[in-house]
């Protein structure tokens, strides 16, 4: 796992120091060599574990892997005239879904936004707030949007605003960190000019600093668009709304009704693969085509 | 934007100028006034207003005082013969008769002082509430009739709410509660209880310096063990919060995220090779790779969660699996990426002295790619330390399902707020080490 070439040799006339290369060659093949046993020890015996306290052990269970796809594309493939139907009774649900993704990723982005200014050192207006609020960013970035939303989901009833609020938080922690790094490598030089002429702290941050930034937030806001949808499916799973919650429904009405259980599927990952490509297309429009480097 | 870039600046008249600069300052104005229309629509069509209507306060206040207070049962039923004293009303932690805290006074008429000064005692056929600042209530309970006694001249308190088979009494820091079948006082306390011991433990209720001296040098409380040990395997074994599961929970989360991430990393890297251009053997099988990827990409964690947990039953293999079967796509995709950005000199010059492939891979191609992919896989690692949790909660292993539990039951809140602490720092620290580690492999 070593990270670069071994450093060219010296010539021959140095033994001292062909010796000392040698030295150095074989501890770092010692530490190589060491850490891949380490890994492989640990994948070996973790792998083990997983399996011993699985419900199923990885054998047995392998077998009967394509059991299940089979059972639902066969019950699908018998009932495909059901299937269109099944696809626009859904796509209400996928639509709340796809809603609620874009809902937290605008509300967590304008947040991000706020807190990435107020904590880049540089930009910071009061200084004494950047570390609170970093540690605030990493509370809310490390808690799984599944947390707050069985709690919100207690407290407020089922529906997608548990899963908005939920994933907003998530959201604006994580694209906090992120902004406010793009932030921090923002060049002065307009702010300086901006404060020259006496603009206030929102004028420089507006006019100097949202140009530059501009392309890369809307990037990582993009990217982070994706994530929310897969995320915002999973807490319907759990209650929240949206298309997550039809998922689990049809999966507790069991055989027979499997033909809708494909529907779902199929909208789900055909939604993840239109959007991730979309999305892929735009960031590179924006980060390559949209700032001079 | 792109056009800018494109077309030489110099071929652009005022006019066009002026009239890019009106379209974008239109844009910058219009995207606003979308965003504010999408989020009103937003707000009907998620029923916002009509959240307060289904919100329920009271679950919150259950809440939040769970988070940092419990209280204790003290119950006499009448089916049931003596006293029943118990945290949270569980059998597990109830205390034995004679352990008794010093607030509950055993006897023919059990008397229980409550923080603020006011005293309940249960009578024959009923209950007399001596209230600080108010004066003395009786409840008497007649068959199946219960009937309340102010003090003399007194109104009926807000407190206070009674019918004739039901008497509710709410003090500040306890409660008291008659029906025909039993007679309840709650005496809530600041704190998470019996945390370290529980009640079946020889060390609950003792100071910290009286367990220090225990520790160190007061003889054995068990002949077979030093206290020390008995100490922390009381701890390990509280029944109450369950630490050793706990932790046996959380080391099933990061072992999901570890095995997950490290397996599909290690699929994905030769298959990277196959599907890379520069690398691939044939234009087929890089296209038919990358539609693979592509595939087990889009097929979310979820829809592999509920695949495999068919095949495999609930746990840790099936929530490492999930990981590792989203994360083969990923990875397969990005190494790939970064196999066709790297500098063919390095491999041509290992190429010219007439190495083969493998070594060529080796020496002129790894070197360039391993910082990229480590540090990716480690930026996975602490990212599917949080997956794990999810899909925890969702196949059932590690904390993510302890997590589910504890909310389910709807009133072990102080053990939910346990594990969200937990889960945060866990994360925190997953951030941590995948920082140190891409800080001390990968200079640069």
């Amino acid at each position: 796992m070593t990270a670069s070439p071994p450093p060219t040799a010296p010539p021959p006339t140095a033994p001292p120091m062909t010796a000392a290369y040698l030295a150095l060659v074989r501890r770092r093949r010692l530490y190589g060599t060491l850490i891949g046993v380490l890994f492989v020890v640990l994948m070996a015996s973790g792998w083990r574990t997983a399996d011993a306290r699985n419900a199923g052990s990885f054998f047995d269970g392998i077998a009967h892997v394509a059991d299940f796809p089979i059972e639902i594309l066969s019950e699908a493939a018998r009932d495909w005239a059901n299937l269109p139907g099944y696809l626009r009774q859904y796509l209400p649900s996928l639509i709340e879904t796809l809603n609620i993704a874009a809902v937290s990723t605008v509300l967590g982005g304008l947040l991000a936004a706020v807190l990435a200014v107020l904590s880049a050192r540089a930009l910071a207006p009061l200084p004494w707030l950047v570390v609170p609020i970093r540690r605030s960013m990493d509370v809310m970035r490390a808690m799984p949007e599944i947390v707050i939303a069985l709690v919100l989901i207690f407290l407020l009833g089922g529906g997608p605003v548990p899963a908005m609020i939920a994933i907003t938080l998530h959201t604006a922690g994580a694209l906090g960190k992120l902004f406010s790094e793009v932030a921090e490598n923002a060049d002065l030089k307009p702010v300086e000019g901006l404060a020259s002429v006496g603009a206030g702290w929102l004028a420089r941050i507006w006019f100097a600093v949202g140009p530059q930034v501009a392309p890369n937030w809307s990037s990582y806001a993009l990217l982070r668009f994706e994530i929310n949808i897969r995320a915002s499916a999973i807490l319907g799973f759990v209650g929240a709304g949206g298309i997550g919650y039809d998922l689990r429904t049809t999966l507790q009405w069991g055989q027979g009704r499997y033909d809708q259980v494909v529907a779902i599927f199929a909208l789900l990952f055909l939604t993840i693969v239109l959007v991730d490509h979309l999305s892929d297309r735009a960031r590179a429009r924006l980060v390559q085509g949209g700032r001079p480097a | 934007m792109t056009a800018l870039a494109t077309t030489p600046a110099l071929l652009l008249t005022r006019a066009e100028i002026c009239r890019r600069l009106a379209r974008r300052r239109a844009l910058l104005l219009a995207a606003p006034v979308v965003l504010l229309v999408y989020l009103t629509t937003i707000f009907f069509s998620f029923d916002l207003p009509g959240i307060a209507a289904r919100m329920r306060p009271e679950n919150a206040a259950v809440l939040l005082g769970d988070f940092w207070s419990f209280k204790t049962h003290v119950t006499l039923d009448r089916r049931k013969p003596g006293l029943d004293v118990a945290i949270e009303g569980e059998a597990k932690g109830r205390y034995a008769p004679a352990q008794f805290p010093g607030w509950v006074r055993d006897g023919a008429e059990p008397r229980i002082d409550l923080p603020d000064g006011s005293r309940v005692t249960y009578v024959a056929q009923g209950a007399v509430i001596e209230r600080a600042g108010f004066g003395v209530i009786r409840v008497s309970r007649d068959g199946r009739q219960i009937a309340v006694t102010l003090p003399e001249g007194a109104a009926n308190p807000d407190w206070l709410s009674a019918s004739a088979t039901r008497v509710d009494i709410r003090g500040p820091w306890w409660r008291f509660s008659m029906t025909p079948a039993r007679t309840e006082t709650l005496r809530y306390e600041p704190g998470w209880e019996l945390f370290f011991f529980d009640l079946q433990s020889p060390f609950h209720g003792k100071s910290a310096a009286e367990l220090a001296a225990l520790a160190l040098w007061q003889p054995r409380l068990e002949p077979e063990r030093s206290n020390l040990a008995a100490m922390a395997a009381d701890i390990w074994q509280n029944r109450m919060w369950r630490h050793g599961d706990v932790a046996w929970a959380l080391g099933e989360t990061v072992l999901m995220a570890f095995l997950g991430t490290f397996g599909a990393a290690l699929i994905a890297f030769p298959l990277a090779f196959l599907a890379a251009s520069n690398f691939s053997p044939g234009r087929l099988i890089r296209l038919g790779l990358r539609r693979i990827f592509d595939l087990f990409r889009g097929i979310d964690g979820l829809i592999w969660t509920v695949i495999l947990s068919r095949a495999f039953g609930p746990g840790p293999l099936t929530g490492a699996l999930a990981i590792l079967l989203t994360d083969t796509g990923t990875f397969g995709k990005t190494f790939s990426e970064a196999l066709e950005n790297i500098d063919e000199k390095q491999r041509e010059g290992i190429a010219s002295t007439g190495a083969p492939a493998v070594a060529q891979a080796r020496f002129g191609v790894v070197p360039q790619v391993a910082p990229v992919i480590l540090s990716q896989v480690l930026y996975y690692l602490e990212s599917n330390t949080r997956s794990a949790t999810v899909i925890g909660a969702l196949v059932g292993g590690g904390i993510g399902l302890l997590l589910t539990q504890a909310i389910q039951t709807q009133k072990d809140w102080e053990e939910v707020s346990y594990y969200i602490v937990l889960i945060t720092l866990m994360v925190m620290a997953m951030d941590s080490l995948s920082a140190w580690l891409r800080a001390r492999f990968i200079k640069g």
